[in-house]
């Protein structure tokens, strides 16, 4: 397979056909750890976002997918700011924002919207809903046509609440009904940029459902840009045009949504969508590929050298050791269409000869069971 | 949640009347209580707060009524003491020293003739005025610093601590025999001066714990993200968050520092005569209690059931605003 690596012609070009909304260069967040006696100095530091880039075009809704402890959750919070970057540049519409303080922010504050992903921690339980949906407002000195309160009882009919449940407290819904207050409150100030950090995996499963329609159906009506953090992978689907995989602080993959779930190059990208589980009434799913990862993450704290995924890939060689392999169109990829691997795979997720399973408890299992 | 949907009377009353309850009834009368919403069981029509569920758990608390009547009566007392005791503290006969219950002075003579009833009552204004001073400075003090410490962090945080670590490391009565003895005062303010200096630290801690932990939440987070500034977050989000704790603290405390005042008085530096204290009561009449036990036995008992009346205060109010504490 490695000859099909080719450099590409262009580089940096990610396929948005739309203008660029957020642009993420490089972005990096490193958490120092603090260890010694008497004096406590840094001995180490958590590599969770390490040279990320990203590109979300205005409308556009983008995925971040990956296993848990990747980074997809800090890379959201550093975009709107919560987190202080360790390097890198994160421009949005044209302005710097990187290091801005909350002054300087002011202006871009009420373009970049979250909504979190636990919907029992992030209302506070202390004030009433149409208090949390009204500060958004207060806070950036919004006075919007007819009143605030007014504008509150017209976001709770659009997330689909009862506008006459204005005075009560959050622990008086039920966890779906909560995230829609979070949805309001993001809504609040007509945001243009909105990161979602994993907005639905609290929740029941069918009411998932429910609250990823209203999300997509915001983000057609009111022309929204979405990041959208999720690791499930059919969420993701569903809602994002593009979609950028994430291992360990890096983005391993970024393209458009049927790039990355048709014809995956990256051998995590494959094992990711090998993982999904789905529901056939028949052996259909039989000529799926199987990828059985072994072991956890690395730690973020000493990642790999060279390519992050070699420890759990079953086609890592000397290169991958010695050498990272950037974020590239490699050849057989479509436009915008980047992986970083050394041995991609190929583009397909039909099921090869032999399923790789590469968890040494499992291989036995299986073993046991074939015979 | 349960609790509120809960309604066992009218099932309760039919099986009583009728011996067999209409289940098809409750049902189909369900629905119209509660509108289901789009996600799941609608609230109710009455919003209810952290706080109105704390006071109608406190209301079917006997402990919480019991210690209020005793802390209502006793506050009573204490601002309006001539109402059941009408002579003055300070009017003391020597003749009548040590004298057992007689009319007209149910509690019998102290050491010195004086009448231990109207001294005991009097006694309340001292005990009050110093727990309830000295809590009130030792909340606003400690919680500030400790929020401040909580919430900023870093190199405040850990001079904070260490001061507290100070602090904790003076014993109270050492302490108090050391700095109480220089000061010569017959207010109530050395000792509620003294109290503060040496409880604020045990409240900063509660209140530092209280501001991390409320600071961690997504909510706050939601709401830097919006732009907020720090007194907003703090005023706003975290402090009605963290205060309950630092409420259940400090009520807790008030009873100790009543009995601080009296251990302090006791020992001959809190208040001195001719105040009116408990502490300054049982101390004089120890030395007679062979003689005359009444005379130590009504003061000790009046400041056994206040303390014991606002520390079991403190329990209910902490079990109301925080079951899991319990």
């Amino acid at each position: 397979m490695s000859d099909n690596l080719t450099l590409p012609a262009q580089q940096g070009s990610t396929g948005a056909s739309t203008e660029a909304l957020l642009t993420v260069e490089g972005l990096t967040k490193h958490f120092p750890i603090y260890g010694g006696f008497p004096i406590k100095r840094k001995v180490g530091a958590v590599q969770a976002v390490d040279d990320v880039d990203l590109t979300v075009g205005v409308g556009e809704s983008v995925g971040l997918v990956g296993e848990s402890g990747c980074g997809k959750s800090t890379t959201g919070r550093l975009i709107t700011r919560l987190l202080e970057p360790t390097g890198g540049k994160i421009t949005y519409a044209g302005q710097d924002i990187t290091h801005a303080s909350r002054r300087q922010m002011a202006s871009v504050r009420s373009e970049i919207q979250m909504i979190f992903q636990d919907p029992y921690s992030s209302l506070n339980p202390r004030q009433t809903v149409g208090t949390i949906i009204k500060s958004p407002m207060e806070v950036n000195g919004i006075d919007p046509a007819g009143g605030r309160e007014k504008k509150v009882r017209e976001l709770l009919e659009l997330v689909g609440l009862n506008p006459e449940h204005y005075n009560r407290f959050p622990h008086e819904f039920s966890g779906g009904q909560r995230q829609r207050i979070g949805v309001a409150r993001a809504l609040a100030l007509n945001p243009k940029l909105i990161v979602a950090d994993e907005p639905v995996s609290a929740l029941d499963v069918s009411i998932q459902a429910q609250v990823v329609n209203l999300l997509q159906k915001v983000q057609e009506e009111l022309g929204i840009a979405f990041l959208f953090i999720a690791h499930d992978l059919a969420v993701v689907r569903h809602f994002s045009q593009r979609v950028a995989v994430m291992y360990l602080g890096k983005v391993v993959e970024v393209g458009d949504r049927d790039s990355i779930y048709n014809r995956p190059r990256h051998p995590y990208t494959h094992a990711l969508l090998s993982a999904v589980p789905e529901v056939a009434m028949d052996d259909e799913t039989e000529n799926r590929e199987r990828i059985r990862l072994a072991g956890d993450v690395p730690s973020p704290i000493m990642p790999p050298s060279g390519c992050r995924f070699r420890t759990r890939c079953w086609k890592a060689q000397d290169k991958c050791a010695t050498e990272e392999p950037p974020l590239l169109q490699i050849s057989g990829n479509r436009e915008g269409h980047l992986t970083a691997c050394h041995f991609p795979e190929d583009p397909s997720t039909e099921a090869r000869t032999e399923d790789v399973v590469l968890d040494p408890a499992l291989k036995a299992l299986e073993d046991v069971e074939k015979d | 949640m349960s609790d509120r949907h809960y309604e066992p009377e009218p099932a309760l009353a039919a099986t009583a009347v009728g011996g067999t309850v209409d289940l098809g009834v409750e049902e189909a009368e369900t629905p119209k209580k509660r509108p289901a919403g789009p996600d799941g069981p609608a609230p109710q029509d009455r919003p209810r707060s952290l706080w109105s569920d704390a006071w109608r758990d406190l209301r079917r608390n006997p402990v919480f009524i019991v210690s209020g009547l005793v802390i209502l009566f006793l506050v009573l007392i204490a601002l309006w003491p001539s109402a059941i005791a009408s002579r003055s503290p300070l009017d003391c006969d020597l003749s009548k020293a040590q004298e057992g219950s007689q009319a007209g002075h149910p509690f019998g003579f102290d050491g010195q003739g004086c009448d231990v009833y109207t001294r005991t009552v009097h006694g309340a204004r001292t005990s009050v005025a110093v727990g309830v001073l000295a809590t009130l400075g030792v909340a606003v003090l400690g919680s500030v610093l400790g929020a401040l410490a909580g919430f900023f962090g870093g190199i405040w945080d850990s001079i904070l601590s260490r001061i507290t670590d100070v602090f904790f490391a003076i014993p109270v009565v050492l302490g108090g025999l050391v700095l109480l003895s220089v000061i010569t005062s017959d207010t109530v303010w050395p000792v509620i001066g003294f109290i503060v200096l040496l409880g604020w630290p045990q409240l900063s801690r509660i209140a530092r714990g209280a501001v991390i932990t409320a600071k961690q939440h997504d909510y706050v987070q939601a709401a830097r993200a919006l732009g907020a500034s720090n007194s907003r977050l703090m005023l706003r989000h975290i402090a009605p968050n963290a205060v309950a704790p630092v409420i259940v603290v400090a009520t807790i405390s008030l009873g100790t520092y009543i009995a601080l005042e009296a251990t302090l008085s006791y020992l001959g530096v809190g208040l001195k005569p001719p105040s009116v204290s408990w502490g300054i009561d049982i101390s004089a009449a120890s030395p007679y209690v062979r003689n005359a036990p009444h005379a130590l036995l009504w003061p000790s008992g009046a400041l056994a059931i206040t303390v014991l009346a606002f520390i079991m205060l403190g329990d209910a109010v902490r079990d109301a605003l925080d079951p899991k504490l319990r």
